[in-house]
């Protein structure tokens, strides 16, 4: 009851906290459930398997390329985004995170038109003799167009938070738009980056509807994680829940590192000045 | 220390609350009834598997016009699915799958109320974009180089099957793709991704003039069996074996037929 003035203040009314208490059960139940589940004794043969150790290096590879993707186009789109000013930027933003709330499946069908046969630019790589569908390169094509837009928001806050005074002395002393870039605004956004990057690879790695949809499923060409998760459960439950545990098991890894002992996401911490001190004269070139 | 108790205990409150709002409403639905007499609105509940989807909406529309006050609730998905939510305790009072291997999985638990009956057969076809763009004319021209074809994958019925026929026509095929649902495989022919896919008989005709289809007398190696039986968890034993009577008499039998059913075993 005393007032304590030092202390920050952390009152919480009971219900609220009852009722939070049941939104952690809504999510660790079936996380626990998974556990409980698993047929421990084959657990390690059920997850090297040949089609499971496929599926799971597939998925590796597949989320490290389309990261990379995301990482090489979306740099660029979360800067433009954050400093340029252009008619319609507002309406590009919202399209950019579309894939965050759009149903992975109307994904996969939009990516089916567009690179597909009968698609959109179907024609034109038919005439260079690019196939996609079906192939490694739409299964990397799904999870980039769904991990994208993960990149671009954790980028565009850290760039915003961040501002432009540092951008804005570089330049005073010198510095050319690409110099400040490399120098100045890539270190002081690179913990957004990290985590970004670790989302969109999180995102990649459980994509999918888009890829079911987009890519189809061949083993050891198409056939992801999830989607070899999605048919063992027809045949073998036992191995469909040793690999979701492996997944599961990613995923914390995963998160773990991306928000950090902190409890905070990365990117969203307080700016860090770039570690490279800025001089004048030669060292900026 | 207290706090946190007084949390969970409230919690917990909650969460036995929710449960009282969820377990209250099936009883009184069914306190209500003696006093109405028979005329109380019945619902059968009925799990079958997707490619039944049409015909069995037919068929519940007959049920429910012979039998005033009783409604069917129709649930349909891939028989494996539908076996796992009634193993897992589904309320599904009559069982329709596409296959037997997935109506034992249910008869194993004991759940199956008699024995199941098999009301139709499928067979498999070959699905080709319209107009057959690659030219496709019998089940060995799905081996030649470069074409794309799409299949099941083993795992599931309509892969089975494809496997069967293939090993017994002494073909080896080279999918691009293995799917998880015959609808899958369609999909990607209608959308002209696949040059021909293996699907069945009456997939290919609910998708109209979308595919074109080539049967072919190999497919015979491999005749799918659709069993359908009452559960021991139905409510209702009578309507139950009356939808059943339905599908399996000449009504039933003559909707399935039109769909491009082969007869089921009387």
């Amino acid at each position: 009851m005393t007032f304590r003035p030092r202390q920050p203040y952390t009152g919480i009314p009971r219900w609220v906290s009852g009722l939070a208490v049941l939104a952690a059960l809504v999510v660790v139940l079936p996380l626990v459930a998974i556990v409980a589940r698993v047929n421990w004794g084959n657990f390690i043969p059920l997850i090297t398997s040949e089609s499971a150790l496929e599926a799971l290096g597939l998925s590796l590879r597949t989320s490290a390329a389309s990261t990379l993707l995301c990482i090489v186009l979306g740099v660029p789109l979360a800067l433009v985004l954050a400093r340029a000013s252009f008619p319609f930027q507002r309406l590009l933003r919202s399209l950019v995170l579309l894939p965050l709330v759009l149903p992975p499946v109307v994904g996969g069908i939009a990516l089916l038109y567009t690179f597909g046969r009968q698609g959109l630019l179907g024609g034109t790589l038919q005439v260079l003799g690019i196939q996609i569908a079906f192939s490694t390169t739409a299964v990397v094509l799904a999870q980039t167009f769904v991990a994208l837009p993960f990149l671009v928001v954790s980028l565009e806050g850290a760039l915003r938070i961040g501002g432009q005074k540092y951008e804005a002395v570089a330049a005073t002393l010198g510095a050319s738009p690409g110099t400040v870039f490399r120098r100045v605004t890539l270190p002081l956004i690179l913990p957004g980056l990290a985590s970004g990057a670790v989302l969109s690879f999180a995102r990649s790695l459980g994509e999918f509807g888009a890829t079911l949809t987009f890519a189809g499923s061949l083993q050891g060409v198409t056939r992801t994680l999830p989607l070899e998760i999605y048919l063992q459960r027809e045949t073998d439950p036992d191995a469909a829940v040793a690999l979701s545990l492996v997944l599961v098991a990613v995923a914390v890894a995963v998160v773990a590192l991306a928000y950090g002992r902190t409890g905070a996401p990365a990117g969203r911490g307080p700016i860090q000045r770039p570690t490279a001190p800025l001089t004048t004269g030669g060292s900026v070139r | 220390m207290k706090r946190t108790l007084i949390t969970v205990a409230s919690a917990m409150m909650l969460a036995a609350g929710l449960a009282g709002c969820a377990g209250s409403s099936a009883p009184a639905s069914t306190a209500g009834a003696p006093s109405e007499n028979a005329t109380e609105a019945k619902t059968l509940t009925v799990f079958a598997a997707a490619s039944l989807k049409s015909s069995f909406t037919g068929l519940a529309e007959t049920f429910e016009a012979q039998h005033p006050g009783t409604r069917v609730s129709l649930s349909f998905a891939g028989s494996s699915d539908l076996a796992t939510q009634i193993n897992q305790g589904a309320p599904a009072d009559v069982f329709a799958s596409a296959d037997t291997k997935n109506m034992d999985k249910v008869t194993g638990t004991g759940l199956v109320d008699g024995e199941p009956r098999v009301f139709a057969t499928n067979t498999l076809a070959i699905a080709v974009p319209a107009g057959n763009p690659a030219g496709i004319t019998g089940f060995q021209d799905l081996a030649r180089d470069g074409l794309r074809l799409v299949t099941c994958a083993k795992q599931v019925p309509c892969g089975a099957a494809t496997a069967t026929v293939a090993d017994k026509a002494g073909v080896t095929l080279r999918p691009v793709s293995e799917e998880n649902a015959v609808t899958d495989v369609l999909g990607k022919v209608i959308s002209g991704e696949a040059d021909a896919g293996l699907v069945y008989v009456t997939d290919v005709k609910s998708a109209g003039d979308k595919v074109d289809s080539i049967p072919f007398p190999e497919a015979a190696s491999a005749v799918n069996s659709y069993p359908i039986t009452a559960l021991t968890a139905a409510k209702d034993k009578e309507s139950a074996k009356a939808f059943i009577d339905l599908v399996l008499g000449s009504d039933g039998q003559q909707v399935l037929a039109k769909a491009g059913f082969g007869a089921g075993v009387k």
